[in-house]
């Protein structure tokens, strides 16, 4: 067993990282060791860029070099060891004060391990001005600090920060990847993983949910069915408060899931059995992650948001391919028969410009508006047919 | 005695009015007066419970009147006179309260509501150089979105609420055209608000009242007429309202019709599906007349877009409401 086992589909990536872990450190300008102080691993949502990231940290903090079984393997897994340091975003964007809290803390030498260790899980979520106070650090890293930065593409962050990186792609893992993973580390059957993955198109995580949680499974087959089923401009609207309407539930339901989980790692990290009180010395530091979860409550509704428009633009993939004659691979095959008709009935250049009004209407929810409102312009657009089929 | 000589009498704010043997409430700003008459009442009624209150018109007074109900009573109980539309009085008025100004009753206050011009002048004059131990409580209008603030604080103030700054700020945009609505507005929320007042408050009690102008600019718009909604929107602008508010009023009118857009079930049933009022879905009904499925869907296309030019993605978010404003005046043809 090992930190590496759980990773899906990424050996290029893995092997890249266990050579860094196993040789040491040459000068921090240097690119002649396997190792650097600085590293960004990049991906798209839902490759597993943070899973990898913490699998390296954990080989770096591992006295075993990443046994996946010793306590510094497991204090890596509960995010609590003393020589790992972490920023995870849960708001739309990382601010200064963050960034300079990191900074200082990676001046420090590591307490119990050979390194100390610093994840960034969306770096591409700072602003210039942030991103400055980080590069900074990285210009000067103390000799046994290692950054790890992890961001969609290299492109998501300023080119000074780029250059001072060694970067490390991801690759999108196939769906049977994903599917096996999800039966052996989650003991769901073959047909519910492998119809799970393919709908989360290899996101790993929303993989994982739609297999294990009935209820966003149901969320997103009633999406797809909405969107398919629209048309007419008041069908639209009608189906546009359905889906923030479910969208709101599914943030709901992982907001709730996540904050209790945190709240019963508080508790035991505290020594708190369930049910008892909370001894007022305490206190504080419960109500500093509740506050936090709260902040992080505007976050989930627009990534609720960001899930359907994902399944949407799954609907339309399949649509485009439809037109186009191939009609094989597709996520939505369970749709089939509707997706055949809406195939028929409209053009693919009215489908590109639904897809694209789908990029539009992610962008607005992105720059704060109203939620309803840049779902209606889409549905209504998918609604529309300008060229005649 | 003070005599004729002319000094100037004490002057006090309507929020300091304090009894004496004569009041003159002076200024424009009538809940003001009404506010300072109030409180002379309060306090008189706290130090004797048998207080008599009376009431008497200047601009149709009769002879006499004056004298008989400050005349003392068999019991002693001492008596508040209010005396309305002083700037209206009539002769027999002024001459018998310049009379009564000589030698006061000592157990009796008359108060004099006094709303500005020159009608009673040599009254006021007499007052204020003395005679008759008066008082003056100026009412001025309270001009400025700086004076209505420091009112509406204050009136928070006095009853021992807190209310957030931003909150104040929108409570008085909403009643910027009103003092005495103003002054309702915050004596409701301090009567009917629990705990501090925060945005969300005002926003639940009086954020129709925000939507106001909205509505009015949308509601020409549905109908077509363009030139009313034009310049609504314009000296709504001008007055300082809030982008943001507009858009997302012409949303959810824009909204509720295409709801309704081939909808034939009736109001009653819609209501709780549609979260909308009866009287609303009745009237986007009427407003549905001109408008095509096509003019509906455009028109939701332009109002989103510019909701993301009012938030930022325009370096001119007027001239974007301007073209929205356009559209859906044209029953969103563009
Ligand atoms: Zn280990």
């Amino acid at each position: 067993m090992s930190v590496w086992d759980e990773l899906v589909g990424q050996q290029e990536a893995i092997d890249v990282f266990r050579a860094a872990s196993q040789s040491e450190l040459a000068s921090a300008t240097s690119h002649d060791s396997a190792m650097t102080h600085s590293w960004l691993v990049t991906g798209p949502p839902g490759s597993g860029r943070s899973n990898l990231a913490y699998a390296f940290a954990a080989s770096l903090l591992c006295r075993n070099g990443g046994c996946g079984t010793c306590g510094d393997c497991k204090q890596v897994a509960a995010r609590t060891h003393p020589d790992l340091a972490m920023l995870t975003t849960e708001r739309v964007i990382i601010s200064i004060d963050e960034v300079r809290a990191l900074v200082q803390s990676s001046q420090y030498s590591p307490a119990v391990s050979r390194y100390r260790v610093i994840v960034i899980e969306d770096a591409d979520r700072m602003a210039e001005r942030t991103s400055n106070v980080l590069l900074k650090a990285l210009e000067e890293p103390p000799e046994r600090t290692v950054w790890i930065l992890c961001a969609p593409s290299e492109a998501d962050l300023i080119p000074t920060i780029r250059s001072r990186v060694r970067s490390v792609r991801l690759r999108v893992p196939s769906v049977p990847d994903v599917a096996e993973l999800i039966v052996t580390r989650d003991g769901v059957d073959a047909v519910t993983a492998e119809r799970a993955a393919r709908h989360a198109q290899s996101h790993i995580g929303m993989a994982h949910r739609l297999a294990t949680n009935p209820d966003a499974a149901a969320r997103r087959e009633e999406t797809v069915r909405l969107v398919l089923g629209i048309m007419t401009v008041r069908e639209a609207v009608l189906a546009a408060a359905r889906m923030i309407e479910i969208a709101t539930d599914d943030a709901k339901a992982i907001t709730e899931e996540r904050d209790g989980v945190e709240l019963e790692q508080l508790r035991r990290s505290m020594g708190i059995a369930e049910g008892d009180a909370i001894p007022s010395n305490l206190r504080s530091q419960v109500k500093g992650l509740e506050e936090q979860q709260k902040r992080r409550a505007t976050r989930s509704l627009r990534d609720g948001l960001d899930r359907i428009l994902v399944d949407l633009l799954s609907v339309y993939r399949d649509v485009l391919r439809l037109q186009l004659g191939v009609s094989d691979e597709l996520i939505n095959v369970e749709f089939e028969s509707e997706l055949r008709a809406a195939a028929s009935a409209r053009s693919s250049e009215d489908t590109l410009a639904t897809m694209e009004a789908i990029g539009v209407a992610r962008e607005r929810i992105d720059a704060n508006v109203a939620p309803a409102l840049a779902m209606e312009a889409l549905l209504i657009r998918a609604s529309r047919s300008e060229v005649p089929a | 005695m003070a005599g004729k000589a002319k000094i100037a009498i004490e002057q006090l704010s309507w929020n300091n009015a304090k009894p004496a043997p004569i009041v003159l409430v002076s200024g424009a700003e009538g809940f003001l007066a009404d506010r300072a008459i109030q409180n002379i009442r309060e306090i008189l009624k706290a130090s004797d419970a048998s207080l008599e209150v009376s009431d008497l018109d200047a601009s149709s007074y009769a002879p006499g009147e004056l004298l008989t109900l400050a005349s003392p009573s068999l019991f002693g109980e001492p008596r508040l006179i209010r005396v309305s539309d002083v700037e209206k009085c009539n002769d027999e008025f002024l001459l018998e309260m310049l009379d009564y100004a000589e030698s006061p009753d000592s157990d009796t206050t008359v108060v004099l509501r006094h709303g500005g011009g020159v009608r009673g002048k040599k009254l006021l004059d007499t007052l204020r150089s003395g005679t008759g131990g008066a008082v003056e409580i100026v009412c001025a209008e309270l001009k400025s979105d700086n004076d209505k603030f420091d009112f509406a604080g204050n009136e928070f103030r006095l009853a021992g609420r807190k209310i957030a700054p931003s909150a104040l700020r929108s409570l008085v945009q909403a009643f910027s055209g009103s003092g005495s609505e103003l002054a309702n507005a915050c004596q409701q929320l301090i009567a009917d608000a629990d705990g501090d007042i925060t945005d969300r408050t005002v926003e639940d009690y009086y954020g129709g009242r925000i939507e106001a102008t909205a509505f009015k600019v949308v509601d020409s718009a549905v109908a077509g007429r363009l030139g009313d909604s034009l310049v609504t929107l314009r000296h709504a602008l001008q007055s300082g309202a809030d982008p943001v508010p507009i858009v997302a009023t012409f949303a959810a009118k824009l909204r509720l019709m295409a709801k309704l857009y081939g909808e034939r079930r009736g109001s009653g049933e819609l209501a709780g599906a549609l979260g909308a009022a009866p009287w609303q879905i009745d009237r986007a009904r009427k407003d549905l007349s001109g408008w095509s499925e096509t003019g509906l869907g455009n028109a939701i296309e332009v109002i989103a877009q510019t909701d993301a030019n009012v938030k930022g993605a325009s370096r001119d978010p007027i001239y974007a409401l301007e073209r929205m404003v356009n559209v859906v005046a044209s029953y969103g043809k563009r």
